[in-house]
């Protein structure tokens, strides 16, 4: 009963979130804001984990080629390339920011609910589902994506120090896999994934902290459930996207 | 003026508000006492269309609040401004920025006239020369002080305070209250306030309404009030021995 009521209200929300606006030079500049916040605020983050990332793919996956030796090294520049696109980058990125963006998001709005800030908005006559939550989501779908393809470049960049540092293949082998097998398909289905990722990290937590009633301990507890609740989805949405795209 | 016809609201079992009906009169502090819990928030955001009535009606100058759709109570919400218990101030704007978004949201003033509106209030607020600085930074009082600033900026017709000296010192509490009283004489504006504290029921209840158990227990002014010589509003005025002793014998 609870569950079919969060996600009817989820739903409202997300009609209410994306009506007119009552004035678009205040929600373009709150959008923006928003834009700032989300990304400057993860581009240390994503940098760290996705070099890291593909550096780790790298010295894996060369270790296992090489222990069963019948395909050449030159091969990994594409293993490392095709991983990325498809699922590390996406995938990882996307979780690491349903921790970050996610709890923040949660946070905010509920200690705005609780503090009756939302409840001031309300009363001047703002629609607070379009001006509080329309602007984030919008930000992620702008945002997001982009983190996500610094995520892909620097992971590849990673896996070239790896690989290298470690032996396992000189650089003009990586870069030799790099061009081979080159799919625009790839390219385009993780841009799907993107989207509808971007949309769930900052639509979850919306709706989690702007319902948020009680006190300290409840936003506390909106945000630890964003977080979850957005990283189920997100693994699920990305098998069935992986299901339907790349299946045969 | 607004009225308030037979306002009943329940939270699940609990039935808040029983049918409260009261008349609020402009130019002049309208208070709602009770204990706290008594539904005093409740009934406020009745009236301004926070929570909806389960039954009942409000009327501002006749205009019939609970009937309109979002967009009719649009236009209504420009001519009201509230003070929340906490002061409800956006932390991620500073005090000029509060203060102006109505003015941003709604007009379309030019920067110089916004700026100079804003600078206006906080002056009549006693606070020139905090326009920089973020709500972290200001004390209670100060919070308070920026949001009445803010709910007075669009020259509201009405105005609602929520416990607007909750949290406050004794003296503090007055000069809110002075300057709440102030500001609605010179405006003339219907002024609704809740409140427990006694000393606002003495210094500024025009009018005051006793809510009890979910009912509207008690109506007057606080002439009338000094009056009372038992039952649950002497009780919950006279709170202590000592002061119902003082009453009791100033009587005799
Ligand atoms: N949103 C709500 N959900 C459930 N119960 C509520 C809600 N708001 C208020 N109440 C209940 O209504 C009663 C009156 O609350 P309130 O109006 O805040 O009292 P006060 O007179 O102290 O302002 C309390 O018992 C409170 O628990
Ligand atoms: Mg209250």
């Amino acid at each position: 009963m609870k569950f079919l009521e969060d996600i009817g209200g989820y739903l409202v929300m997300i009609r209410h979130a994306f009506s007119r606006p009552e004035k678009a030079a205040m929600y373009s500049k709150e959008t923006f804001r928003q834009m700032v916040d989300i990304g400057i605020g993860s581009l240390s983050i994503v940098a760290i984990i996705s070099t890291f990332m593909g550096a780790v793919t790298a010295v894996q996956f060369s270790y296992q080629l090489k222990s069963i030796g019948l395909v050449p090294m030159w091969w990994m520049g594409s293993i490392v390339r095709k991983g990325l696109i498809l699922e590390l980058a996406p995938t990882i990125t996307s979780l690491l920011l349903a921790g970050k963006v996610g709890s923040n998001i949660a946070t905010e709005l509920g200690s705005m609910r609780i503090s009756e800030q939302i409840d001031a908005y309300e009363i001047m006559g703002v629609n607070t589902r379009s001006y509080l939550v329309g602007p984030k989501i919008l930000a992620a779908i702008v945002v997001i994506p982009m983190l996500i393809v610094l995520a892909v470049a620097l992971g590849i960049l990673g896996g070239w120090a790896g690989g290298v540092l470690g032996h396992f293949f000189t650089t003009a082998e990586y870069i030799r896999g790099l061009q081979d097998n080159m799919k625009n398909w790839d390219v385009i289905v993780m841009f799907i994934k993107c989207l509808f990722f971007a949309f769930i990290i900052a639509s979850i937590p919306c709706y989690k902290g702007y319902n948020v009633s009680g006190g300290a301990l409840e936003i506390g507890r909106a945000s630890t459930q964003a977080v979850v609740l957005t990283s189920i989805m997100l693994v699920v949405v990305n098998f069935f996207i992986a299901f339907f795209l790349l299946g045969e | 003026m607004i009225e308030i016809n037979n306002i009943k609201k329940s939270f699940g079992e609990q039935q808040v508000l029983k049918g409260i009906s009261a008349v609020f009169k402009e130019g002049k502090c309208n208070l709602i006492i009770g204990k706290s819990g008594s539904g005093k928030t409740v009934t406020l955001k009745t009236m301004v269309g926070l929570v909806e009535p389960d039954e009942g009606e409000v009327l501002y100058d006749g205009r019939s609040f609970t009937k309109m759709n979002f967009k009719e109570r649009k236009l209504i919400r420009r001519e009201i401004g509230m003070l929340f218990q906490g002061g409800a101030l956006f932390d991620s704007m500073t005090v000029e920025e509060n203060i102006r978004f109505p003015l941003d949201m709604f007009t379309d003033m030019s920067i110089a006239e916004k700026t100079e509106q804003v600078n206006i209030c906080l002056k009549r607020v006693n606070m020139v020369n905090t326009n920089k600085k973020y709500p972290g930074e200001l004390s209670g009082g100060m919070k308070k002080r920026v949001g009445i600033a803010r709910a007075i900026v669009l020259n509201p017709k009405y105005l609602f305070c929520d416990e607007p000296n909750s949290g406050l010192d004794p003296k503090t509490s007055l000069v809110i209250d002075d300057l709440i009283q102030h500001i609605t004489e010179e405006y003339q504006m219907t002024t609704v306030i809740n409140t427990h504290d006694m000393n606002s029921v003495m210094g500024i209840g025009d009018h005051v309404v006793f809510l009890h158990e979910g009912y509207k227990y008690w109506e007057g002014n606080r002439e009338e009030i000094m009056q009372i010589t038992e039952g649950e509003l002497f009780d919950f005025i006279f709170a202590s021995d000592f002061l119902k002793n003082l009453r009791r014998n100033a009587k005799v």
